[in-house]
């Protein structure tokens, strides 16, 4: 069955933020059905589409994949945004996944306690500003190159961008001492398919709200 | 610099253990070298060696490979453990991940506070018996092929055999309901390359104990 991918997810960022990020970015149109009951989750479990019973999942090309990481690297694959060869895709999977623990820390933030909030926004700036952004900074400062790989845009560029705009809208000025990051930045918002997504009106979900928080609770037993 | 790929990280399990597993099911020499003190990680951060100022840290064909899934997706490719094409790549990576998941609760075990030990040992138990067994189970059920992907081995295979005997070191009869996983337990340990691993003096690290549980929270603080 040719046609859009579809979505199943909650009606926020969560897990599926990065997936959505990387189809507008390949310019991928996609549908999505929104969980918005535990009801609705117990349905999809029920039907047995769900393979280890959790979403994110995506219906895409026949399949119905789960598991963010698989998910994001097919569409990367399938869409060229993965290198060119085994050596470039281990770059890129190494910068992803250095975005993906940064933006684990400000998704799973949301979910502490409030008394340890502040604590752990603090430690989301620490880690961004002397561990991951550095290392962005370092290799477009490196190759002087406008992507981080293989001077092609690439799935590492939208996951990086995703996460400074992420990192941003907790401390605003986090770019300030990464010039490189900050032009990074406008390049890539720039790109006309990334572009369309930030505008109002896409498919990008508002950042985490505390009635966000209480569904996602509510909806999963957490 | 050619010649066999070098792994640092500790004399014990953790994150580097699944690497050891693949390296070792695909045939590849490799050497280690273990972090026993705070001094010798600081040391190795301050000469750049990794990225994320973070271990597993695989020195491979002229790269100093960082985090686990990345390190396991260049293994994997490279060896010919990844799938004909991106759709045996997608059922591999979907089947690794969960596989993962259930590693990542073992993995965390030994540092559960002592009066969650219990409750997370039933977690550990009621996941693989309920959530991630029944899968594989059903997926050998019904092509009746003896790997999990593409009637050819591969990183699957290699991630559900490790996972299946740690889980069996915590849960002796894990696999009772499962006769699929106890026929692909055996196929997997007589594979050549496995059975290798599985013998005393293969590089396979025991399971954590105290004084692993010890060294790690010297080492990283």
């Amino acid at each position: 069955m040719a046609g859009k991918p579809k979505l199943h997810y909650t009606k926020g960022r969560g897990k599926m933020e990065s997936i959505r990020w990387l189809l507008a970015a390949a310019g991928v149109e996609f549908e999505e059905e929104f969980i918005e009951t535990k009801e609705d989750l117990e349905k999809l479990r029920n039907d047995g589409v769900l393979l280890f019973q959790q979403v994110p999942m995506v219906e895409i090309d026949g399949m119905r994949m789960v598991q963010t990481r698989a998910i994001l690297s097919y569409i990367a694959a399938k869409y060229n945004l993965y290198g060119k060869d085994l050596k470039e895709r281990a770059w890129i999977d190494m910068y992803v996944e250095g975005t993906t623990d940064l933006m684990g820390m400000i998704m799973y933030l949301h979910f502490q306690p409030a008394d340890t909030k502040e604590k752990n926004l603090a430690l989301i700036i620490e880690r961004a500003t002397t561990r991951y952004f550095p290392v962005y900074e370092k290799a477009l400062k490196d190759h002087g190159q406008d992507y981080l790989v293989g001077n092609k845009l690439s799935w590492a560029d939208v996951h990086l961008l995703e996460a400074i705009l992420m990192v941003e809208e907790c401390k605003p000025d986090v770019l300030s001492a990464f010039p490189l990051l900050q032009a990074f930045k406008g390049r890539i918002s720039n790109i006309p398919t990334i572009k369309k997504f930030l505008q109002p009106g896409s498919q990008r979900k508002p950042p985490t709200d505390e009635k966000f928080v209480a569904v996602v609770r509510k909806i999963f037993n957490i | 610099m050619s010649g066999k790929s070098r792994l640092t990280y500790l004399n014990g399990r953790g994150r580097m253990e699944s690497i050891r597993w693949l390296l070792a099911a695909a045939g590849v020499e490799f050497e280690e070298v273990y972090l026993e003190t705070k001094e010798q990680y600081d040391k190795l951060i301050k000469d750049g060696f990794l990225l994320f100022q973070q271990v597993p840290l695989v020195e491979i064909d002229g790269m100093k490979m960082v985090q686990t899934r990345a390190i396991m997706s260049y293994i994997a490719g490279k060896y010919n453990l990844h799938g004909k094409d991106l759709k045996e790549r997608a059922l591999i990576d979907m089947y690794v991940e969960g596989v993962s998941d259930l590693m990542q609760m073992i993995l965390m075990f030994p540092f559960s506070p002592p009066d969650a030990k219990e409750k997370n040992l039933e977690s550990i138990k009621e996941r693989a018996t309920n959530r991630y067994f029944p899968v594989f189970e059903k997926v050998l059920k019904q092509h009746g092929q003896d790997f999990l992907v593409g009637n050819k081995f591969s990183w699957a295979d290699v991630m559900l055999m490790e996972a299946i005997l740690a889980v069996e070191e915590k849960v002796p009869a894990v696999l009772s309901g499962f006769p699929q996983l106890q026929v692909f337990k055996t196929k997997m340990s007589n594979m050549p390359t496995i059975k290798k691993f599985l013998q005393p003096g293969s590089p396979r690290k025991p399971p954590p104990d105290a004084h692993y549980v010890e060294t790690v929270l010297k080492v990283f603080k």
